[in-house]
């Protein structure tokens, strides 16, 4: 295996959580596709880090580590503005939420 | 090593298109949970092994699970809305993901970077090995995580805490 079908593999993922992200109407499948995209950032790190002698011994895990944290607290706190927003709205569709629009 | 990649790789990217596809909700949060899992086996297949068990206790084991929690709590009981057509737009949303998809898989394929490394041979770090990089040179960035954990704790619970009953909150009838 080389470094590229990793490459390749995680922006096929990046692009399949973007697909999700911009296409789907329910925040919660919005809130996965962007998880999803984060975790193919994830892919490449770890990839990077096998496959590159240049790197620095353990960068890549620990940059693995802090975005899982990362990721983590922006799921909580994006699933928790999706249930007040329900609250409120009584609806999770995007489309819903227009009291911006002009 | 060729056959394990292209098992993962193949279970990852169809649960990842189900997960973004399917119609009920529910299915969708079984097949990330599908998704992030093979991610998992993935980082284990690389060497990863501190990344793919952290990567299976966050993901698959709480945010997959806050997934679910957030549609239980989000179902009317009718799946009028969840099942609702895509909006007109998708064949533009679709267009700029296959146009993302082909600029970086143009840049991977044309890079010197990307081709002609062996595997390096890294041994595999054990957790002994990444706590003593936490507590030395990351202990900054360590911190930091932890402060913001925390503050992302606060924050989750107090927006999600019922509004308080006044006139004005009146839900509007959508």
């Amino acid at each position: 295996m080389q470094l590229h079908h990793y490459l390749l593999f995680s922006a096929l993922l990046f692009a399949v959580g973007l697909a999700g992200a911009l296409t789907r109407r329910n925040a919660i499948l919005v809130l996965i596709g962007v998880e999803l995209m984060l975790n193919a950032a994830n892919l490449n790190f770890i990839a990077f880090w096998r496959f590159l002698p240049e790197a620095p011994a353990m960068h890549g895990l620990l940059f693995v580590l802090f975005t899982i944290a990362v990721a983590a607290a922006e799921a909580a706190v994006g699933l928790a503005l999706i249930i007040a927003i329900y609250r409120h709205y009584r609806s999770t569709q995007v489309d819903d939420l227009r009291s911006l629009h002009g | 090593m060729e056959i394990p990649f292209a098992i993962l790789t193949a279970l990852t990217l169809v649960s990842a298109l189900a997960a973004m596809s399917l119609r009920n909700l529910v299915h969708c949060a079984l097949c990330l949970a599908l998704t992030l899992a093979g991610l998992a086996a993935l980082y284990l297949q690389l060497g990863a092994q501190f990344a793919g068990f952290a990567q299976i206790l966050v993901y698959v084991g709480a945010v997959a699970i806050l997934v679910v929690f957030a549609i239980l709590l989000t179902n009317r009981g009718d799946q009028a809305a969840a099942t609702r057509a895509p909006a007109r737009s998708w064949v533009t949303g679709a267009g700029i993901a296959v146009a993302v998809f082909a600029v970086l898989a143009r840049v991977i394929l044309t890079s010197s970077l990307a081709t002609g490394h062996p595997m390096v041979d890294r041994g595999s770090p054990t957790v002994k090995d990444l706590g003593m990089q936490l507590m030395t040179q990351y202990v900054l960035p360590l911190e930091v995580i932890g402060l913001l954990l925390t503050a992302a704790t606060l924050g989750a619970v107090i927006i999600a805490l019922p509004e308080k009953k006044t006139p004005a909150a009146a839900a509007p009838n959508h």
